[in-house]
C-alpha cells in the first residue's frame, strides 16, 4: 500500500488542456472519488496515475517513488475499467490469475491467491465460468478480484458502476467499500455521479476543465463549496448574486444577505452566496422577526412531490430558487401561493467571485 | 398461412437449386474418375485405374508437390508477416497510415493477369528471374493484402481496454500480444491464412508466367495436360485434392468459429 501524490501535473492533447497544473495528496489508504463533468480531465488524471499515458509537465510518486515516466506495467497498480475489460478467452480463475501467472508465480500459489480473491468477492464458486455466462455485477466483481489480487499499490477505479442499474449500483458501493476497507488499499474512483462521490469517499476532488476546484472530505465540500461550480456540482444550490458587504451580500433590489460561512471578503467587489434547499425554510406569512435570519419574499411557482420530500420552485426577483421540505404531513402549499422564505447565515456560504 | 408455406418451399427449391449448381460438376468430375470411360461415357463402371496411373504421373505429382509446397509456405509468410502488420496498423500511429492502408487494395482488384505480366518483367530486370522461388515470391505478394484486409477487420472488433486491463496486471508488450490479443484475432488469422492458402493453391495466371519448363504447379501443369489431351487422372488429382481441401475447411470450421464468440 501507498499514497499517491500528483504534483503539478499537467497534460495537453493538441490545444487542449487536459490537465492544468493539478496536484492533489492522495493519503495512504483512503478513498478518494475524483468527481466532475465529461471532459473534466478526471479520466485523464486516473490515466496519468495509472501510467497508461504520460504528464507533459509535474511529478507523480505512488508510495515516494517517482513515477511519471514509469509505465504502466511497472506501476503495481491494480484498474477497474468502466466496461470490466475481461479476457474473453479466459476462464473467470484465469482471469483473475492473469497478473500473477504473468509474473511468473507457482502454480499452487497463483490457485490460492486467484481462490482468495474469488471468495473475497464472494465469487468463490464460479472460477470456472466464461465472461459472457456471468451477470454485471458478477463481472464487476471479477474485475475487480482480477485488480486486487495481485496486490497493488493503488487500486485505480474509472467509473466502475456506471454500467449497472440503480438497485445494483447501491448493492457495489456498499460492497466496494467493505472490500477496500478490508485489504485497506490505497483508492482512486473516478466518477460523474456526485451521490457515488458522497456515499463513498474519505475525500472527493471536484475536476473542471482540467483543473482541481475544490478537494476535501465530502462534508466539507457540501457545507462549504468554495466557487459557484463546486457548489452546483455537488448537491443542489441557490446562488445569489451581488455586492460584497463584509461578511454577506446586497442584492440589486438593496436586499441583504448575511453569511455565516466561507469565505471572508474586503466590501465593495462582486460576489456570490449559496444556499442549500434542503437549508431554507417555507412559510405563508411572515410571523415573528426571526434573529438574524435572511429572509425573501416569493411566490410558489411549481411543487414537485417526490414521496418523503416536496421540492418547490418559489419565483422571486426574477430567479427561482428551490426549496426542499420533508414531508412531515403538514399543509402542502399551492402553486401561486405567495410564502416568505428563512435561512440562518450559517446556512450561507460567501463565495468569492469566479 | 398458405401463402407463408408456399414461400417456405420455394425458399428450399431455390437453396438445393443453388447447392446443386455449386456441387453438381464437383460431383459428376469425382463420379467420372471412378469410371472407366475416360469420355464419360456411361454405364458407369467402377475403376481405380485413374488413381493407380495417377501414381505413375510423376509430372503430376511433382506439380501437385510444389503447389501444396507453395502454398503452405506462403500462406505461414503471409498470417505471420500479414498479422504483424495489421497488428501494427491497429496499435500505431505513424506518417502515411492511411495511404498505406489505401496502398493495400490495389493488388487485390488489380488483375492477375497484369500482376503476374508486371512481376515476370520485374523479376527478370532485378536478377530473381523464374521458378519455384520466383512463383512462392508471387504468391506471398498476391495473399498478404487479403491477410492484412482480414486480420484487420477483426481487429476492429478488439476492444483496446483489453490490453490495458493486461498492461495494468504488469503483462508486458509481448505477453499482451500473445495471451490476450491473438487470442481475439486467432479466427481472422486463420480465415485469413485459408485465403492465402486458396490464393497460393489456386494461383494459375501469375504461376504461369514465372514457372519455368519442369517446375511448375499443379493448376499449370493441369492446364498442360488438358491442352494435350484431357486424361480422368486430372479428375482423379482433383477429386483428392476436393475432398482434402473440404476436411481442412470443416475442421476449421469446427474449431473457429468465424463470426467470433458472442
Amino acid at each position: 500500500m501507498a499514497g499517491v501524490q500528483v504534483s503539478d501535473v499537467s497534460r495537453s492533447f493538441g490545444a487542449h488542456k487536459a490537465l492544468d497544473d493539478v496536484s492533489i495528496d492522495f493519503a495512504d489508504g483512503g478513498f478518494y472519488a475524483l468527481l466532475g463533468p465529461s471532459g473534466s480531465g478526471k479520466t485523464t488524471l486516473l490515466r496519468q496515475i495509472a501510467g497508461f499515458d504520460f504528464p507533459d509537465s509535474g511529478r507523480i510518486t505512488i508510495g515516494g517513488e517517482s513515477v511519471e515516466r514509469v509505465p504502466v506495467e511497472k506501476r503495481r497498480i491494480g484498474m477497474v475499467f468502466q466496461n470490466y475489460a475481461l479476457f474473453p478467452n479466459m476462464s473467470v480463475a484465469d482471469n483473475v490469475a492473469f497478473g500473477l501467472s504473468v509474473r511468473g508465480e507457482v502454480k499452487a500459489v497463483i490457485a490460492t491467491e486467484v481462490q482468495r480473491a474469488l471468495d473475497l468477492v464472494q465469487l468463490g464458486k464460479l472460477g470456472g465460468r466464461r465472461p459472457h455466462q456471468l451477470s454485471g455485477g458478477q463481472r464487476q466483481r471479477v474485475a475487480l478480484a482480477r485488480a486486487i489480487v495481485t496486490k497493488p499499490r493503488v487500486l485505480l477505479l474509472d467509473e466502475p458502476l456506471g454500467a449497472l442499474d440503480k438497485a445494483l449500483r447501491v448493492d457495489m458501493q456498499i460492497e466496494l467499500k467493505r472490500i477496500q476497507r478490508e485489504i485497506g488499499i490505497t483508492t482512486i474512483f473516478v466518477t460523474h455521479d456526485q451521490e457515488e462521490a458522497l456515499t463513498m469517499s474519505d475525500r472527493i476532488g471536484i475536476l473542471r476543465d482540467g483543473r482541481l476546484v475544490q478537494e476535501g472530505p465530502p462534508e466539507e465540500i457540501y457545507d462549504r463549496p468554495k466557487t459557484e461550480f463546486a457548489a452546483t456540482f455537488l448537491g443542489d444550490a441557490n446562488i445569489f448574486r451581488g455586492d460584497t458587504t463584509g461578511n454577506g451580500i446586497r442584492l440589486a433590489d438593496g436586499t441583504a444577505i448575511a453569511a455565516g460561512a466561507g469565505a471572508t471578503l474586503a466590501a465593495g467587489g462582486k460576489a456570490s452566496c449559496a444556499v442549500r434547499p434542503e437549508r431554507i425554510r417555507i412559510a405563508t406569512d411572515a410571523g415573528a422577526p426571526d434573529g438574524n435570519a435572511n429572509m425573501l419574499k416569493g411566490q410558489v411557482s411549481k411543487r414537485i412531490f417526490a414521496g418523503n420530500n416536496s421540492t418547490y420552485f418559489v419565483e422571486r426577483g426574477g430567479q427561482t430558487l428551490k426549496v426542499i421540505v420533508q414531508n412531515t404531513g403538514m399543509e402542502r402549499l399551492a402553486e401561486g401561493q405567495d410564502v416568505v422564505l428563512r435561512w440562518s447565515p450559517e446556512s450561507t456560504v460567501l463565495i468569492a467571485a469566479g | 398461412m398458405a401463402t407463408t408455406r408456399i414461400l417456405e418451399w420455394l425458399g428450399r427449391i431455390y437453396i438445393w437449386l443453388l447447392l446443386a449448381f455449386l456441387y453438381l460438376p464437383i460431383i459428376i468430375m469425382a463420379l467420372m474418375s471412378f469410371n472407366v470411360s475416360p469420355f464419360y461415357q456411361l454405364p458407369f463402371e467402377w475403376t481405380t485405374e485413374w488413381y493407380a496411373s495417377l501414381w505413375q504421373n510423376d509430372q503430376l505429382i511433382a506439380a501437385t508437390w510444389n503447389s501444396v509446397e507453395i502454398a503452405v509456405i506462403a500462406t505461414i509468410i503471409c498470417t505471420v508477416l500479414g498479422s504483424a502488420a495489421s497488428l501494427a496498423l491497429y496499435r500505431y500511429e505513424f506518417r502515411g497510415k492511411k495511404f498505406l492502408q489505401a496502398l493495400l487494395f490495389p493488388p487485390i482488384a488489380i488483375p492477375w493477369l497484369i500482376t503476374g505480366t508486371a512481376m515476370l518483367i520485374f523479376f527478370f530486370r532485378v536478377g530473381i528471374g523464374r521458378g519455384l522461388h520466383a512463383i512462392l515470391l508471387g504468391h506471398v505478394a498476391l495473399a498478404l493484402p487479403y491477410v492484412i484486409v482480414v486480420v484487420s477487420a477483426r481487429l476492429q472488433t478488439f476492444a483496446p481496454e483489453l490490453e490495458e486491463a493486461a498492461r495494468s496486471l504488469g503483462a508486458n508488450q509481448w505477453q499482451v500480444t500473445r495471451r490476450v490479443t491473438l487470442p481475439w484475432i486467432m479466427p481472422g488469422v486463420i480465415a485469413g491464412g485459408l485465403f492465402a492458402f486458396a490464393v497460393s493453391f489456386d494461383q494459375f495466371v501469375v504461376s504461369y508466367f514465372l514457372a519455368t519448363p519442369g517446375q511448375t504447379t499443379l493448376p499449370v501443369e493441369i492446364y498442360a495436360a488438358i491442352r494435350k489431351g484431357f486424361t480422368p487422372e486430372i479428375n482423379a488429382v482433383s477429386t483428392i485434392i476436393i475432398v482434402v481441401s473440404m476436411a481442412l475447411m470443416l475442421l476449421t470450421a469446427r474449431f473457429f468459429k468465424f463470426g467470433g464468440e458472442k
